[in-house]
């Protein structure tokens, strides 16, 4: 029950996280904007939709939105938001979701190989790089969090309720790398279909119909449960273990507020700054892993 | 003159290490016949089957041998015989120079070794283990540290740990492959028996410095591993690097082991050390697997060179399959088994940083770091070794006419892939395992530690709530995918995919020039790491004549600096030195009759004083 609760709550809610951040965007360009519906418009209509498949693909082509999909739910089962009588917050860790995220995408760089197409090879190749170059800034920051909570278990780092200087430095790293696996500007833009600067969508390019919405709401999740990652760290909240009405309420408004007031921040971000060169894109996730690096120098510092 | 006793040794280190050899060769055997078949003569064959049972041997008794020349003997079998399977395919010139390489390196390790040996001797005045160890404790600090450097080298050389690698990736890949896999998959894992029999359980762990520098050694081979892997299109050769890699990631757990052990955190010590034991059987059993494949891609297409191939999951489905699960352990992907030793390896950084004070916090982040950063490079590296040959359309006619291999070769390879997932899901019963063996080895009384919740949890952490349930994650993974199948399904009922062409812009008749290469694929990878590779570029004007240039030819090249820097100036500087030796060598009767009057003389007037 509590599973289907969560699975529920992240399926319901990430679509919506991708339109405010985009609606958000295009006010900020004063533009009126899509609605901030839109990715349910869209998964609905990719649903209804039949699909081609290229002539070259195989049964891997096939099988990736399935695993893609898995993995991003199962990610968004280890992340303890419900807590009591989930038996799953305690399949894994931080590492661990880490890992899971990762089966995601191995699968969807070998989809965008298999067609045979060049524009998804590109984005394969790309993918693993900036995914790759990420790791070591990603596992800085985790570590930061691991040597100021004592351990790397979701639930604990969960039930903290201290800020400190390591963990706000920590979660900007963070933040920097959700950038890059989510698809942001700097690093690359979801908003792009120019041949030589989409990264994740020219992996997916041969996708349509119902497995390009697997694919795009597995995304909607990933980005969700990163999201979700930074405010635990940045805006500490108990996991839900409210009994009434009214506690459940304000509960649930908080744990979404505080993922808005990310996207909110990425948003802004998004409209201020321009996109990189993709070389240049190994200087940001630099820039990353210093971050980790003062995160881990103020953890031992004891701030 | 100690006692010479033919005694074998059963304790659990041994044991593990017998089950590792039996686990990856077993297959390997069963594959060598159908592989071999129609390759070579059939006396060849039969040649190929006694190097095969010798070589498995010489291994078993490499791991059981309770005294130091025995285990020489054993050894030196081991390097022959090996050296021997190199060079089988001696119509390769390639073959020979790899053999060359690999025997030379080889015996500068064993040279190594003895001179390390020798110095135990020394003080124990016995060749048999226990004689040796129980005299190690009275051996001075000194001694000590110089023993654990021959022996590092020693054994490094066997294990390929960087710079010390540079006969691997030239003689793994020119064996015939079941000999490949048995070479990466076990061969080098006797360099960790090694380490592990003669620096912790006999020698002891001394000072601080030992697991620091075994430690960042592993590190530096993993990344440097991974890197050339990234770079290489031989898809043995990419694989050959990817052992070095993972050499790399099971010294990290030994070093680690070695490093809690001199810090006296016994816990984190027998932690560590069966994390890198969890992947060292790990790594056999994917690499086994995955030299199988390749093996099976070389019978069935005729070359290694991945830029060739292409397509191959449609002739050969069951290969590729097979090769896919291979791919994803070793990129630590769950839930198979490359993940669990890989999340045990980093919980071991994790955990050691909480028991350590200041600076040391920072080093065993940036070691734990640079494992993520191999395993993201590893996974990136598999990417390709599987995308390029085996997605996409076949790139040469050699891709276009392989077919399917024989069952034969292909059942001990679902053996070992059946492996990777059962070692992925019995985490818990094979890490209690492996901590009997790692307690038993480094002479930790182990009762009392727990390591795991239950059958399904591990629980690396005590008090705290760290778990990892890899069959919990396979279960939840394999029932949302399903669900995920189900519910398409239901939209789909009409079965409504349309087949058609790759988009193509607009342009018609896309072909296999279009699709990307492996070098295309790593390119990002090769600038982002110029400063290591040092690539360099060679283009060169095919004329016809002075006025028409007929085409281009362009070739992209990354220099190998550890060959360049370091085996080439040395090489040079032994030649040099041989043909001033020369002099005194001139062939005059008379004169080597002097040599021997003045040697004589020396030895006479010298003598005594020994």
């Amino acid at each position: 029950m509590t599973i289907l609760l969560q699975l529920a709550l992240f399926i319901g809610v990430s679509p919506f996280l991708s339109g405010l951040i985009s609606k958000i965007k295009n006010n900020l360009r004063m533009r009126r904007g899509m609605s901030v519906f839109q990715p349910y418009y869209n998964l609905a209509k990719l649903f209804s939709k039949s699909e081609v498949i290229s002539e070259n693909a195989s049964w891997i082509f096939k099988l990736t939105p399935f695993v893609v999909i898995s993995s991003a739910l199962t990610a968004s089962l280890l992340v303890p938001v419900i807590i009591f009588s989930n038996p799953l917050v305690n399949a894994g860790d931080f590492l661990a979701l880490i890992f899971i995220l990762a089966l995601g995408r191995f699968f969807l760089v070998l989809a965008g190989l298999d067609t045979a197409s060049s524009f998804g090879g590109m984005g394969s190749s790309r993918e693993m790089f900036i995914s790759s170059l990420a790791e070591p800034a990603l596992y800085l920051a985790v570590f930061a969090i691991s040597l100021r909570f004592g351990s790397t278990s979701l639930v604990e780092i969960s039930q903290m309720h201290t800020l400190s200087a390591s963990l706000i430095v920590a979660a900007s790293a963070l933040f920097l790398v959700t950038l890059a696996e989510t698809s942001r500007i700097p690093v690359d833009n979801q908003e792009t279909h120019l041949e030589l600067t989409m990264i994740h969508e020219a992996m997916v390019l041969e996708y349509s119909g119902k497995r390009l919405a697997l694919i795009e709401l597995s995304a909607y999740l990933k980005q969700m449960i990163l999201f979700f990652l930074i405010a635990g760290i940045i805006f500490p909240i108990a996991p839900f273990g409210a009994v009434n009405f009214t506690q459940s309420f304000f509960w649930l408004a908080w744990f979404l507020a505080r993922i808005f007031i990310i996207g909110l921040i990425v948003s802004v971000l998004e409209v201020s700054v321009a996109k990189m060169r993709l070389f240049r894109a190994a200087d940001f996730l630099g820039f990353a892993f210093v971050l980790g690096i003062v995160a881990v120098i103020c953890a031992i510092l004891g701030v | 003159m100690g006692s010479l006793n033919f005694t074998l040794l059963f304790d659990p280190l041994c044991l593990f290490f017998l089950f590792v050899i039996c686990v990856v060769s077993l297959p390997a055997a069963i594959y060598s016949f159908s592989y071999l078949k129609g390759e070579y003569s059939s006396a060849k064959i039969t040649l190929a089957a006694i190097l095969l049972a010798v070589f498995i041997f010489s291994m078993l008794m490499v791991v059981t041998v309770s005294n130091v020349l025995f285990f020489l003997v054993a050894w030196e079998i081991m390097s022959l015989v090996s050296y021997f399977l190199v060079v089988f395919d001696t119509t390769h010139e390639r073959s020979v120079k790899a053999g060359m390489i690999y025997i030379v390196m080889t015996h500068i390790g064993t040279a190594f070794l003895i001179a390390a040996f020798m110095i135990m001797y020394k003080y124990a005045g016995s060749f048999d283990f226990l004689a040796i160890k129980n005299a190690c404790q009275a051996m001075p600090g000194g001694a000590k540290n110089i023993v654990f450097l021959l022996l590092l080298v020693g054994f490094g050389t066997k294990a390929g740990l960087v710079p010390l690698h540079i006969w691997l990736p030239y003689a793994h890949p020119q064996a015939p492959s079941h000999i490949s896999s048995i070479m990466s998959g076990v061969m080098i894992k006797t360099a960790v028996y090694g380490i592990i029999r003669f620096v912790i359980f006999i020698l002891g762990v001394h000072s601080g410095w030992w697991g620091a520098l075994l430690l960042v050694t592993a590190v530096i081979s993993s990344l440097v591993g991974i890197i050339y892997a990234l770079m290489e299109r031989d898809i043995k050769r990419l694989l050959a690097y990817s052992s070095v890699e993972n050499m790399g990631i099971i010294f990290m757990g030994v070093g680690l082991g070695m490093f809690f052990i001199n810090k006296n955190l016994p816990y984190l010590a027998v932690f560590s050390l069966a994390a890198g034991l969890y992947h060292l059987v790990n790594h056999a059993i994917f690499k086994g697997l995955l030299f199988l494949g390749a093996g099976c891609v070389y019978k069935a297409a005729g070359t290694r060179d991945i830029e060739k191939l292409g397509g191959l999951i449609k002739k050969m489905p069951q290969t590729a399959f097979l090769f896919l699960i291979g791919a994803m352990s070793i990129s630590a992907l769950p839930p198979f088994n490359g993940f669990v030793s890989e999340w045990l390896t980093l919980q071991g950084f994790f955990l050691g940083a909480h028991n350590v004070v200041g600076g040391t916090k920072l080093f065993l982040g940036i070691c734990a770091v640079l494992l993520a950063l191999t395993g993201g490079l590893a996974a990136a590296c598999f990417v390709k070794a599987f995308g390029v040959t085996f997605l996409a359309l076949p790139r040469s006619r050699y891709a276009e006419e392989a077919r399917e291999v024989s069952l034969a070769m292909r059942i001990p390879m679902f053996f070992l892939a059946a492996l990777t997932l059962v070692f992925g899901l019995a985490a818990s019963l094979i890490l209690r395992l492996l901590v009997k063996v790692a307690g038993s080895a480094s002479g930790i009384d182990i009762s009392g530690m727990s390591f795991s919740l239950n059958n399904f949890v591990l629980s690396p952490q005590m008090g705290k709530s760290v778990y990892l349930s890899t069959p919990q994650l396979a279960l939840v993974l394999a029932v949302l995918g399903s669900a995920g199948f189900i519910i398409y399904r239901l939209f789909a009922a009409k079965r409504d995919a349309a087949v058609s062409k790759t988009w193509d812009c607009g342009y018609y008749k896309l072909t296999s020039r279009n699709e990307y290469t492996a070098t295309a694929f790593s390119k990002p990878f090769r600038i982002a790491f110029s400063f290591f590779l040092l690539p360099y570029r060679k283009t060169q004007k095919i004329r016809e004549s002075f006025y028409h240039v007929k085409s281009f030819a362009y070739e992209t090249h990354t220099t190998k600096v550890f060959k360049k820097y370091i085996y080439d100036p040395v090489l040079a500087l032994v030649f040099k030195s041989a043909k001033s030796m020369r002099r005194i060598q001139p062939g005059s009767i008379h004169l080597y009759l002097a040599y021997i009057f003045i040697t004589l003389l020396l030895l006479i007037i010298f003598m005594p004083k020994f």
